[in-house]
């Protein structure tokens, strides 16, 4: 694909505010939906992790849901709790703010089909921590939310961060669940999409060079991030 | 200080039954028993780590059963010490520190001193998994300590440690508790609790079966399983004397005008010493033998047991062999009869404290 896009469309992709819009808009939605959705979704990971509760397999088997559901389906039941009609779309109408068709539509799209990763990805770290470090420090006098703090999430970083990454970028790639609720602004894979089926192949390859290069670019960075820390468990 | 009273709990692969305890101030109480019976589970109870299904936990005439784990002042180390790996040695032992929102001079202050108490300054830049077995055990008693707690509960604190690690760590735990530290000690080693315990608690099959001082339980095993599990019933107190000049490793340990030759690299000092029944002889006359330790006494009991006949002698205090049934008959052995026994400076152990 790389070989088959000439220089000259490159740089004109680069210099296309469409495209470069586009591309920016798909980055901080998706990298605010995972960090926003983190805040709730890292203690939810614990809480799996560490508790057990009444129907905990089907709870588990809900949270896995987003995987296996074609993701125009999640882009369904999105737009049913976001529309006017339902309480929080006529909420935000109160306000003067749209959701459907907004960043925040997307945002909702985008974690919707990705937050498994993270709780999954969380959870699996948390288990991985002993519990008899907890049990000491709290032992020492530490408070169950400093314990979470100081010990369980340092001690599971990697794996939170691994999931935190995996989240954005499985939001980052959302074309489905994204489409339904917001087909404008438009993000990288819709604009792909468009400029695809308007204008054939030629003109959707320089928008999805650029973007797998920016994304390749991000991706390798924080992998290295997340690597280059010693490992908290050894 | 601390009184349990009919703690029981169950799980699915063992229960604690009725335990009910009363352990004084500056007491170093050790709580025996074989590995899986329960010991950890009872200190975490005392800690608040978990719950009993029922019975009280008493501190200092107040009903901690259902105190806050962060309000009971007791400190628990762990077997394997539990340090917290992302954190080095001085952050560690900051840790309950900090927890308590002390001001920063007070918490430089108090690690400073538990540093040099337990003489761990070289260590407190460096992170658990750079030191040994020794250093971590020290590094996680600091932990513990700093806070200052009522009650400093160990759980196996000795079982990971080499033999050179285990007597500094042994003589550390005496120091601490010489400062009226109440200490309570679980373990399945008899060696360590002779070694350490005012009181020892023999736990079976979920239950305490004996409470009391060295001297009683190991010379007066009240139940059979006592007396094999602590497997000892030549026990002795007394004092170990330097070698002879020309004996070389051979001390000797007096008691009740007694002496008793044995092999140790020991300083002198208070101390027991435990001599395996099997390995004592007995003779109807005096034979010349390799044996160092040999003496004319009388029979004072002879008592069937699991492993054959138990037979006491009187020798100025009274030591215990095991025969089969077949030599009481061939040797005609009964009680008040006059007998030789010997046994060699080997078979017997010295355990200091």
């Amino acid at each position: 694909m790389i070989l088959h896009t000439g220089s000259n469309e490159m740089i004109q992709a680069i210099a296309d505010p469409e495209i470069t819009e586009s591309i920016w808009l798909t980055i901080w939605t998706s990298m605010a939906g995972a960090l926003f959705f983190a805040i709730l979704a890292i203690p939810f990971a614990y809480l799996l992790a560490r508790k057990n509760f009444p129907f905990k397999r089907l709870v588990l088997a809900v949270i896995d849901l987003p995987i296996v559901v074609p993701h125009t389906a999640a882009g369904i039941a999105i737009l049913g709790v976001l529309s006017r009609n339902s309480l929080l779309g006529s909420t935000a109408n109160e306000f003067g703010i749209q959701l459907i068709g907004s960043p925040i539509a997307i945002m909702a799209a985008m974690s919707f089909v990705s937050i498994p990763f993270l709780i999954n990805s969380a959870r699996d770290g948390f288990i991985g921590v002993p519990e008899r470090l907890e049990k000491a420090a709290l032992n020492l006098g530490a408070s169950q939310f400093r314990v979470f703090i100081t010990i369980s999430l340092p001690l599971a970083w990697r794996s939170v961060l691994s999931g935190i990454i995996l989240m954005w970028a499985r939001g980052l790639s959302e074309f489905g669940a994204v489409v339904i609720v917001a087909y404008h602004p438009m993000i990288t894979p819709i604009l792909i999409y468009e400029r695809f089926s308007s204008f054939g192949l030629k003109y959707a390859r320089p928008v999805t060079v650029v973007f797998l290069m920016v994304c390749l670019f991000i991706f390798i960075l924080l992998r290295l991030l997340a690597g280059g820390k010693r490992d908290a468990d050894t | 200080m601390l009184i349990l009273k009919d703690l029981s709990v169950a799980f699915k692969k063992f229960q604690l039954k009725n335990i009910s305890l009363d352990v004084k101030e500056g007491e170093y109480l050790v709580i025996l028993g074989m590995s899986g019976v329960g010991k950890s589970v009872l200190l975490e109870i005392i800690a608040g780590l978990t719950s009993g299904n029922s019975g009280t936990v008493v501190l200092d005439n107040k009903d901690i059963t259902h105190e806050k784990i962060q309000r009971r002042s007791i400190a628990l180390v762990y077997q394997d010490q539990a340090l917290f790996p992302h954190l080095t040695a001085r952050q560690n032992v900051e840790y309950g520190l900090r927890s308590r929102r002390m001001a920063k001079a007070d918490i430089r202050r108090k690690t400073d001193k538990i540093f040099d108490d337990i003489d761990i300054h070289h260590l407190a830049d460096r992170f658990p998994i750079t030191l040994s077995g020794g250093e971590a055990q020290r590094v996680a008693l600091g932990r513990a300590l700093v806070i200052n707690p009522r009650i400093l509960l160990l759980d196996e604190p000795l079982s990971a440690l080499d033999v050179q690690s285990r007597g500094k760590m042994q003589s550390l735990l005496r120091k601490i508790n010489k400062r009226n530290q109440t200490i309570i000690h679980v373990t399945h080693d008899y060696e360590e609790a002779i070694s350490l315990a005012d009181r020892i608690v023999i736990m079976e099959n979920g239950a305490i079966s004996q409470v009391g001082t060295p001297n009683e339980i190991f010379q007066h095993p009240k139940s059979q399983f006592v007396a094999n599990f602590v497997g000892i019933r030549n026990f002795i107190k007394g004092e170990l004397h330097p070698p002879e000049s020309n004996t070389g490793k051979m001390s000797v340990f007096k008691y009740n005008g007694a002496s008793v030759r044995i092999l140790t690299d020991r300083s002198p000092g208070n101390g027991h010493i435990t001599v395996h029944s099997e390995d004592i002889i007995l003779s109807q006359t005096n034979v010349v033998t390799s044996a160092q330790n040999q003496y004319q006494g009388t029979i004072a009991d002879i008592a069937p047991s699991r492993m054959g006949m138990e037979v006491t002698v009187d020798i100025g205090f009274k030591l215990t062999a095991i025969v089969t049934e077949k030599t009481v008959d061939m040797m005609n052995l009964e009680v008040g009869q006059g007998i030789y026994l010997s046994f060699k400076a080997t078979a017997c152990k010295y355990i200091s404290g």
